[in-house]
C-alpha cells in the first residue's frame, strides 16, 4: 500500500509538472503578440516608430510572428492537448482511474491549471459561449452516447428508460425548482428576488444526470443488465430533455408575466419538441444508411457521411428549435445497424473511433473547463441557497427514483429492487451538462453568478463524493451482476433461441409484449427496410456477426502468438497439430462433420503476410487486408463446403482438403516434387512480392524439409506455417475476389504469370481443384494482387476489433 | 372483468395456484386463452397450436409446440410426449416462463436458474438421453439462422439441407459445428486424442451457459388483464 501511494503521489507529481510546463508554454504565449510587434517593425510598422526611433526599411522581413492570426485555433488547440495530455496521465498508473473516476481527475487538474492561472491574473480564453456548446461540443458527446448505446437491452428496456429519463427529469426539475422557490421565501436567506421561473430553470439545469462516471464504474463491477442501461438511456435522453426545459425555461424566465394558457403551451411544445426531434433522427437516420449503400467505391470518405449526416439531423433540428438532441440520438440509432453493414470493416472502425474521439475530447475539455472556471471566476456565494440545493437534488432523486420505481415495477418483467433502486438514485451524478448548461445562461438572469456556483459546488459534491464512493458502495451491498461480455456463440444463440421462445410464448399466451412488437419489427426490417436500405441485403444475423468476429479475434490471436520470432513458427505447428488432434475425437459423428470441424479450424488459423506496404495514392486507403482477406476466406470456405455433399464423401477429397486435413496423408509423397518445381519457378519470377508461396506445401509435413529450411530464410517473414493457410485459403478465395481485385492497380504481374505457369503439376493440381469447385475459374494467383498490410497497422486494427461492442 | 373474479374464487385454482405460482388472475387469464386455443375442448393437441396465425412464422414453433407435450417439462419425473395436454399440464410449462420473484437469495435464484436451463436443455435434448448431441444442436441454430425456411418442420431438417443451397444455411451449420467446438473447449478442457466428444450433458450446459442470463431472458410477464381479445 505505501509502493502505491508513493508511486500515486509520484504520478501525480509527474502529471502536474507536466501541465506545469505545459502551462507555462501557454501562458507565456499571451505575451508574445505584443513583443513580436515590438521587435519585429516591420510586420507592424506603425508601432515601431516610438520604440526605433530610427525607421527600419521596409525591406522582406526574414522573421516575422503573427500571432493574433492564429491565437483562437492555437489556443484551442493548445487546451485540448493539454487535457489529453492529463488523460495520457491518469492511465500511466490504471490504479487511480478505478478508485477515482476520470472525471475528478479532470477537474483536478482543471482546479490546478486554474488556480495557476489565477496566480497570475490569467483569464481563461472565452471558448464556451452558449453558440459553441451547443454547436460544437454537445453533438459529439451525444453522438457517442447514442450511437454506442447497447441497442438491444435499450429497447428490452425501452419504455422504463424513457419513464425515468422523461418523467424523473421532470419530477426533479419541478420538485426541485418548487421546494427552492419555497427557500427563497424565507428573508434570511436573503435570495427572496428569485422568482419561479429563474429557480425553475436552475433545478432543470441542475437535475440533468450525467453518470459516465457510474457508468465506467457499473462496467467495471459489471452490474446488472437493467441496471446498467437504464442509467445509461437516462443520462442519454435526460439530456434531451432537460435541454428543452431550459430553452423553455429561459424563454419563460424572461416574460415578465406567465399566464396559464402558456402551462398548456409549454406541455404542448414539450411534445412537439421531443418527437419532432425523434422524427428528424430517423428521417436523417434512414438517408444516411441509404447513402452507405453506394459508398463502395468512394471507401476514403464513407464515415464522413455518418458524421456529416448526424451534424446534419441536429443543426436542422436546431434550425427548427426542436430536440436536436433527440434528433441526433435517434439518428445514431437508426443508421447505426444499416450503416454498419454497409460500409468497409475498416470505415466502421474509424467511425467508431472517431466518435469515441470527439465526445471524449468534448466532455474532457468541459470538465477541463470547469475546474478552471471554479477556481477564476466570481462566484457568488449564499450558505443558505447552495446547501438547500444540494439537499433537494439528493431528496428529490432518491425520492423521484423511489416512487417512479414503484410506479414502473409492475410494467417490468424483472423489476428493480431496493439495491438497483440505490444504485439508480445514487448514481445521479451530475456533469459536463449542467456545467455547460448554467455557464451559458443568459446574462439578463441577474442571479446567475449564483446558480453557476451552485451548479459547480453540486457537480464538485456529487463527482467527488458519490463518484469515488460509489464503488465501494455498489461492492459493499452486492447488486445483482451479470457478466455483461460473455462472447461466445453459444451465449449468442441461446440469446436469440430465447428471443423467439419468448415471441412464441407471447403469441400462446396472446399478448402483445415487446417480444411481440420485436418479432414483428423484424420480419417487417427483414422484408422491407434491409432491401431498401442494404447493399447486401442477405440477412444477418447476430449470431453470424459474432461468429465472425470471433473468427477474425482468433486469426489475430494466432498471429499475436507467432509474431515473435522464427522460433516460435515450428511450436505453432505442432499447437495447430495438437488442436487438431484435440478436435478430431470429438466426434463419433459423422465423417462430414470431422471434415466441418477441420474446415472450422483451418479456417481459423490464419497468418497475415507481411509485406513492405505498398505505396497508396493519395485519395485511396491502404488496402484492407486482413479483415477483408479473412472474410473472403470464410466465405470462400463455406462455399467450398456447399459441395462436400456431393463430393467429399463420395469423391478422393479435392487436393484442397489436404490441407486442412491432418497428417498422416499421403500427401508427403506427392507434393515434395511439386514444391521443388515451384521453387525453381519462383526464384525466378519474384523473390521478395511472392513468398509464401513456396511455403505453401510444406504445413501438411510435421517437419519441413531440408529444402525448405533456405527457402523460410529468404522470406524474412516470421509467421512462415500458417501462410499455407492463407493460400490455401485464398485460393479459392480468388473466385469471390476477383472483382474487387481487378480494380486493384497495384497488382503486381509477377503473381499472374505464375499463376498461368505451365507447371505440369500444377496445372494438374489446379485442375482438380476447380473440378471440385465446379466455377468458372479465374487466374488463381489473384491473391497476390492483395496489398498486405504493413506490420505497424496490425496493431492498429486490432483493438477495435476487440473492444467493439 | 366480473368474470375472472368469480374465476379466481374458483376452488381448483387454489390447488393451481400453489403448484405454479401464477397468481389466480394470471391463471384466469391463462384459463382463457387456453379454451380459446381449444375451442372449448378440456384439452390441447399440436393442431390446436398449428392454428395459432402468429406462432406460424416463428422459427422454433416446432421446438416451443413440442416442449409443451414433453412428459419431462410436467415435473413429474416422467419422460415422452403425449398426445394432448389438459389445463393444468398447459399451465406447468408456462409456469417455465415466470419471471423470477424479486427477492431471491443465492441459492434460489440459483434454482430457479437451473430449473430453466432444464427446461431449455430438454427442448435441445430431442432425443432424451441426457446429451445434445451436434445434431440436435443444429437443428435450432439451423432453424433460427434460415429465416426463409421458417415453416418447414424440423423433422424434416434433411430435406430442408439438401433443398437450399443457401449461404445462411451453411453458414448456421459450421456455426452449430463452431459452438459445438466451443463447447467442448469449455467443459472438457483439454481432451486427449482418442477421447470422443458424445454431446453435451447437463452439467456443461450448465457451465456453458454460466454467464448468460437466463432468469432474466426467459421470462414473460404474463398478463393480469386480460388482454386476448386485442389478439386475433
Amino acid at each position: 500500500m505505501d509502493l502505491s501511494l508513493t508511486r500515486h503521489a509520484a504520478v501525480l507529481l509527474f502529471v502536474c509538472g507536466f501541465l506545469n510546463v505545459l502551462h507555462g508554454s501557454r501562458g507565456e504565449i499571451p505575451p508574445k503578440p505584443t513583443a513580436a510587434v515590438t521587435i519585429l517593425p516591420p510586420v507592424k510598422p506603425d508601432n515601431g516608430p516610438q520604440a526605433y526611433p530610427e525607421p527600419a526599411k521596409n525591406n522582406l522581413p526574414v522573421f516575422t510572428m503573427d500571432y493574433p492570426r492564429i491565437q483562437i485555433p492555437f489556443e484551442i488547440t493548445l487546451w485540448m492537448l493539454l487535457a489529453s495530455f492529463a488523460k495520457i496521465g491518469f492511465h500511466v498508473y490504471h490504479k487511480i482511474t478505478i478508485w477515482v473516476p476520470e472525471s475528478c481527475l479532470l477537474i483536478s487538474i482543471g482546479l490546478i491549471v486554474g488556480a495557476i492561472m489565477h496566480s497570475v491574473n490569467e483569464e481563461p480564453p472565452a471558448v464556451l459561449t452558449s453558440n459553441v456548446f451547443f454547436l460544437y461540443m454537445l453533438p459529439p458527446i451525444v453522438l457517442d452516447s447514442g450511437y454506442f448505446m447497447p441497442t438491444r437491452p435499450f429497447f428490452e428496456n425501452f419504455g422504463t428508460v424513457l419513464w425515468f429519463a422523461v418523467v424523473g427529469t421532470l419530477w426533479n426539475s419541478i420538485g426541485i425548482g418548487m421546494s427552492l422557490f419555497a427557500i427563497c421565501q424565507i428573508e434570511a436567506f436573503g435570495v427572496s428576488d428569485i422568482n419561479l421561473q429563474e429557480n425553475l430553470l436552475f433545478a432543470a439545469i441542475i437535475s440533468a444526470v450525467d453518470p459516465v462516471a457510474v457508468l465506467s464504474v457499473f462496467e467495471d463491477v459489471s452490474v446488472n443488465e437493467q441496471l446498467y442501461i437504464v442509467v445509461f438511456g437516462e443520462c442519454l435522453f435526460n439530456d434531451a430533455v432537460t435541454v428543452v426545459l431550459y430553452s423553455m425555461f429561459t424563454f419563460v424566465a424572461e416574460m415578465p408575466e406567465v399566464e396559464p394558457v402558456d402551462v398548456f403551451l409549454g406541455v404542448g411544445r414539450f411534445f412537439v419538441v421531443g418527437l419532432g426531434g425523434m422524427a428528424f433522427g430517423v428521417l436523417f437516420g434512414f438517408v444516411a444508411a441509404f447513402t452507405t449503400r453506394f459508398t463502395s467505391k468512394v471507401k476514403e470518405i464513407e464515415p464522413l457521411f455518418i458524421f456529416m449526416y448526424s451534424y446534419l439531423a441536429y443543426l436542422v433540428a436546431e434550425l427548427f428549435a426542436i430536440s436536436s438532441i433527440m434528433a441526433i440520438i435517434t439518428c445514431a440509432l437508426t443508421m447505426k445497424y444499416y450503416v454498419e453493414e454497409n460500409v468497409s470493416q475498416r470505415s466502421c472502425t474509424t467511425v467508431r473511433h472517431v466518435v469515441k474521439m470527439l465526445g471524449s475530447i468534448s466532455e474532457t475539455l468541459i470538465f477541463f473547463f470547469l475546474g478552471v472556471v471554479t477556481i477564476t471566476t466570481n462566484h457568488e456565494w449564499n450558505w443558505g441557497y447552495i446547501l438547500f440545493t444540494l439537499l433537494f437534488a439528493f431528496v428529490w432523486r432518491g425520492l423521484g427514483v423511489l416512487v417512479l420505481t414503484q410506479i414502473i415495477n409492475p410494467f417490468r418483467t424483472i423489476p428493480f429492487n431496493m439495491k438497483d433502486q440505490f444504485g439508480l438514485a445514487y448514481g445521479g451524478l451530475r456533469g459536463a451538462i449542467s456545467f455547460a448548461l448554467a455557464f451559458t445562461l443568459p446574462d439578463n438572469i441577474n442571479r446567475k453568478p449564483l446558480f453557476v456556483t451552485a451548479t459547480i459546488v453540486i457537480i464538485l459534491f456529487t463527482v467527488f463524493l458519490q463518484g469515488i464512493s460509489i464503488r465501494p458502495l455498489i461492492e459493499f451491498i452486492n447488486v445483482r451482476r451479470t457478466n455483461r461480455n460473455v462472447d461466445t456463440i453459444n451465449v449468442e444463440i441461446h440469446c436469440r433461441l430465447m428471443e423467439h421462445t419468448m415471441a412464441g410464448i407471447e403469441d400462446l399466451c396472446g399478448q402483445w409484449s415487446h417480444f411481440y412488437w420485436k418479432d414483428k419489427f423484424m420480419k417487417f426490417n427483414n422484408r422491407v427496410l434491409r432491401k431498401i436500405l442494404i447493399r447486401d441485403s442477405r440477412a444477418e444475423s447476430s449470431i453470424v456477426s459474432l461468429y465472425k468476429k470471433l473468427e477474425l479475434q482468433n486469426a489475430m490471436e494466432i498471429l499475436d502468438t507467432v509474431s515473435g520470432d522464427i522460433s516460435a513458427a515450428p511450436s505453432v505447428v505442432s499447437l495447430n497439430e495438437e488442436k487438431r488432434g484435440s478436435t478430431k475425437p470429438k466426434k463419433k459423428l459423422l465423417a462430414a462433420d470431422l471434415r466441418n470441424m477441420h474446415d472450422i479450424l483451418s479456417k481459423n488459423m490464419y497468418k497475415i503476410r507481411q509485406r513492405t506496404v505498398a505505396f497508396t495514392g493519395k485519395h485511396s486507403l491502404p488496402n484492407e487486408s486482413q479483415n477483408k482477406e479473412i472474410l473472403i476466406r470464410r466465405h470462400a470456405s463455406i462455399r467450398r463446403s456447399l459441395r462436400p455433399g456431393s463430393f467429399q464423401s463420395s469423391i478422393v477429397p479435392k487436393s484442397q482438403k489436404y490441407f486442412s486435413l491432418p497428417p498422416g496423408e499421403s500427401l508427403d509423397s506427392r507434393f515434395p516434387p511439386t514444391r521443388l518445381s515451384f521453387a525453381d519457378n519462383q526464384e525466378t519470377m519474384s523473390e521478395v512480392a511472392y513468398p509464401p508461396r513456396r511455403s505453401r506445401f510444406s504445413k501438411p509435413k510435421r517437419s519441413p524439409s531440408g529444402a525448405m529450411m533456405p527457402l523460410r530464410r529468404l522470406n524474412t517473414l516470421k509467421e512462415v506455417p500458417s501462410v499455407d493457410f492463407l493460400d490455401e485459403r485464398s485460393k479459392s478465395g480468388d473466385r469471390s475476389r476477383t472483382p474487387s481485385s481487378q480494380d486493384d492497380s497495384r497488382a503486381p504481374p509477377p503473381p499472374r504469370s505464375n499463376g498461368s505457369e505451365d507447371d505440369f503439376t500444377k496445372d494438374a493440381h489446379e485442375a482438380e481443384e476447380e473440378e471440385g469447385r465446379q466455377q468458372p475459374s479465374s487466374p488463381p494467383a489473384a491473391w497476390a494482387a492483395e496489398p498486405r498490410d504493413d506490420t505497424p497497422r496490425n496493431p492498429l486494427l486490432k483493438p477495435p476489433q476487440r473492444n467493439q461492442k | 372483468m366480473g368474470a375472472l373474479q368469480s374465476l379466481s374464487g374458483h376452488p381448483e385454482y387454489i390447488d393451481l395456484a400453489e403448484k405454479t405460482g401464477f397468481s389466480f388472475e394470471q391463471i384466469g387469464v391463462l384459463h382463457k386463452r387456453f379454451k380459446q386455443l381449444s375451442h372449448n375442448e378440456g384439452t390441447l393437441r399440436r393442431a390446436h397450436f398449428n392454428e395459432i396465425p402468429d406462432l406460424a412464422c416463428n422459427p422454433i414453433r416446432a421446438q416451443i409446440v413440442e416442449a409443451f407435450f414433453d412428459k419431462r417439462n410436467f415435473h413429474q419425473n416422467d419422460d415422452g410426449t403425449i398426445d394432448e395436454i389438459n389445463f393444468e399440464e398447459f399451465l406447468v410449462v408456462m409456469s417455465h416462463f415466470r419471471p423470477p420473484a424479486l427477492h431471491l437469495t443465492e441459492e434460489q435464484r440459483g434454482n430457479v436458474r437451473k430449473e430453466k436451463l432444464r427446461f431449455l436443455f430438454n427442448m435441445h435434448d430431442t432425443d432424451n438421453d441426457g446429451t445434445i448431441t451436434l445434431e440436435e444442436y443444429r437443428h435450432v441454430s439451423i432453424s433460427m439462422l434460415s429465416p426463409g425456411r421458417k415453416n418447414v418442420p424440423l423433422m424434416v431438417v434433411e430435406e430442408l439441407l439438401s433443398r437450399s443451397g443457401s449461404l445462411e444455411k451453411e453458414t448456421a451449420k459450421s456455426i452449430a459445428d463452431a459452438a459445438m467446438l466451443e463447447v467442448a473447449s469449455i467443459s472438457m478442457g483439454h481432451m486427449e486424442p482418442d477421447e470422443f466428444y458424445e454431446g453435451i450433458t447437463f452439467e456443461h450446459f450448465l457451465k456453458l451457459l454460466d454467464g448468460f442470463e437466463i432468469e432474466s431472458k426467459m421470462s414473460v410477464r404474463f398478463l393480469n388483464m386480460d388482454a386476448t381479445t386485442l389478439c386475433k
